[in-house]
């Protein structure tokens, strides 16, 4: 049914659809709603039968959702930034294991400096911890991905993270056409385990495994990303039939054909690209766009195919590698060996800045014309940059970076001196 | 029942417009981002696609904050801030000094403040002349709030006063939407100060019409 509906809403009420049999999480801004919804989901019998427990922390919340995937449940967990980060060494447990756990993650930027708003820096620094990434880049999509994103994970017995937008998404009101029960009981079938601890028939879950065997077992977590470039489009086939609308899958085109400049990019930022393109195409520029829906595993043959008439891609990237710069990049590159492109890498969005069609304009103007730099900065102010650079490089007792920035930038923070 | 006065609608002025837009300013606690929200679900009940969204600053009481909502009979696909708003509404007139309230206005562009002064008595006349006056206005909403919800909260009041104001939304969707949000008492006061503000609005309006 089509409604009005904030983002962690419909994605709290499409989780309770799915019937996870526990959930687990612990509140961070900007993940809150989507707890808070199915907290209130539980609390009111809404959603059972299914456990919702408060824990202390992240760590504990993907703890508990590895104890109960273990046990045969339907795990769900949320977070966002430094959550996602402190619950890093049962994330790659999750993984390891092979556990079906499903996670929204909220996207939001990591400190220091504390920052509580919009980038990718979050799920990108856990690119290699085994988990899939989806991202999602409308509210509808999110809803959608989370239903996928459940039968992708026990096809495969591996969890998967779905990525939305923090505040861009999450606290975005936008029409969304909600699933019904029957139609998410339809699509995804009762949670049949693959692994599962029962005291009737005991076993263990977590060997040590010892350089005998450690690199086949690892393998196996490859294999199974493998696997997942091919159940991916096959789950969002399954669900176009089911629901009669494309969602999900590895990558998605706009206006590619004839494009002599391409814009890859991932999640909530393709729309606003996608309105800039539309101008630039009516003053005649072979411009368009890539969406890369999976980043994890990364489909490099279909991005190698879709970037196949392209003589410039630009990766515009809401997360920085510092000490080289792109994260995405690095993967497109690879998908392009061989291949003489015109390769530039853009930062943008950092720490919730907004991504203007006019700046996004005018960089692309930029781009057809091959006058990027191979690293640039969206909307970066670089006399700020500059003044912290040159107190610096004076030597002495300069101070910390954030707090000289925003006395500069007119926000008042910390004690002046 | 009151009666209805229906307000003229200078929209119509505009032709059909590809997308309107939105932009509510406030204060952390008297519900900016609710009332964009509202504004959202009013023009989704009449058909539009529409979108709202908050900027957070600091997450505190009485801190400045900024909500956005836009609505096209087109789907929406940017996600930037809304930059030239169409509208503006103010539910902290104490904003005036402290927030570039009017960055990037339209010239045609509606702007409607919680304030019992008018717009000359804020200060803003000479300021108003340089866009169109006339869909300048201020209605005492904070006030109207107070008699109807014991409490001075702007947020739906105003909605009943933009309706008037831009013609852009119908009265019966933003009180259906304020409907759907509150319930009980806090629904029948919100609704009953929308429908005041509406009124008061719509009579401004019709003065200004026959003055000219």
């Amino acid at each position: 049914m089509l409604r009005q509906l904030e983002g962690s809403a419909a994605v709290a009420e499409t989780v309770a659809l799915c019937r996870p049999e526990v959930v687990c999480a612990y509140p961070i801004s900007p993940q809150t709603h989507i707890v808070e919804g199915l907290a209130d989901l539980v609390a009111e019998g809404r959603l059972q039968p299914c456990e919702y427990m408060m824990v202390e922390s992240e760590f504990a919340a993907m703890s508990v959702c590895i104890g109960a995937s273990a046990a045969g449940a339907r795990a769900y967990t949320a977070t966002a930034s430094q959550g996602l980060l402190y619950m890093t060494e049962a994330l790659y447990n999750a993984s390891g294991l092979g556990l079906p756990i499903v996670m929204t993650v909220a996207n939001r930027a990591i400190g220091a400096p504390i920052n509580i708003w919009n980038d990718h820096s979050d799920a990108m620094s856990q690119r290699d911890s085994g988990w899939i990434q989806l991202y999602a880049e409308t509210n509808q999509e999110a809803v959608d991905l989370h239903a996928q994103a459940f039968k992708i994970a026990e096809r495969l017995s591996l969890p998967v993270m779905v990525c939305m937008d923090g505040f861009v998404l999450t606290h975005a009101y936008e029409r969304i056409d909600l699933p019904s029960a029957a139609a998410v009981d339809a699509f995804l079938p009762p949670f049949e385990p693959r692994q599962v601890l029962d005291p009737a028939d005991p076993m263990t879950i977590g060997a040590m495994v010892g350089p005998e065997a450690f690199a086949e077992v690892r393998y196996l977590a490859h294999a199974k990303q493998m696997q997942a470039l091919d159940v991916i489009p096959e789950v969002a086939g399954e669900f176009e039939r089911a629901f009669g609308r494309p969602s999900g899958g590895l990558v998605r085109g706009y206006r590619l054909d004839d494009a002599e400049t391409v814009v890859v990019a991932l999640g909530s930022v393709l729309g606003t690209i996608e309105d800039a393109i539309d101008a630039m195409r009516e003053e005649g520029v072979r411009i368009g766009a890539l969406a890369i829906k999976s980043f994890r595993p990364f489909p490099l043959e279909e991005v190698r195919g879709a970037l196949a008439g392209a003589r410039r891609v630009v990766v515009l990237e809401k997360a920085m590698a510092v000490g080289i710069g792109g994260i995405v990049s690095t993967d497109i590159r690879m998908a392009l060996s061989g291949r003489q492109v015109n390769g530039y890498t853009v930062i943008a969005g950092l720490g919730g800045r907004p991504i203007t069609g006019a700046s996004l304009r005018r960089l692309f103007a930029e781009a057809v014309e091959d006058r990027l730099e191979p690293l640039s900065f969206l909307d970066m102010d670089w006399d700020r940059v500059r003044a912290e650079l040159a107190r610096m490089a004076e030597g002495g007792r300069s101070g910390p970076h954030a707090e000289n920035i925003l006395r500069e930038v007119g926000v008042v923070a910390g004690r002046s001196h | 029942m009151e009666a209805r006065v229906a307000a003229p609608s200078l929209a119509v002025m505009d032709g059909a417009r590809k997308r309107f837009e939105v932009r509510v300013h406030g204060r952390g606690g008297q519900g900016v981002v609710t009332a964009a929200e509202l504004l959202s679900v009013a023009a989704f009940d009449e058909g539009h696609h529409a979108q709202a969204f908050p900027s957070f600053g600091s997450e505190r009481m009485g801190a400045p904050v900024v909500a956005f909502c836009r609505f096209s009979e087109w789907p929406i696909r940017t996600r930037e801030p809304v930059a030239e708003p169409d509208a503006l509404i103010v539910q902290d007139p104490t904003l005036l000094h402290q927030v570039d309230l009017f960055g990037g206005l339209d010239r045609d562009g509606y702007v409607l403040l919680n304030s019992s002064r008018d717009i000359e008595e804020l200060g803003l006349a000479e300021f108003a002349a340089g866009f169109r006056a006339e869909r300048w206005l201020t209605v005492p909403a904070g006030e109207i709030a107070r008699r109807h919800l014991g409490k001075p909260l702007p947020n739906a009041a105003l909605l009943g006063g933009f309706a008037a104001l831009s013609g852009q939304l119908k009265l019966e969707s933003v009180l259906a939407a304020i409907g759907e949000r509150f319930h009980g008492a806090a629904g029948e006061g919100n609704a009953t100060a929308a429908r005041e503000c509406f009124q008061l609005v719509a009579r401004q309006m019709l003065r200004s019409v026959s003055r000219a």
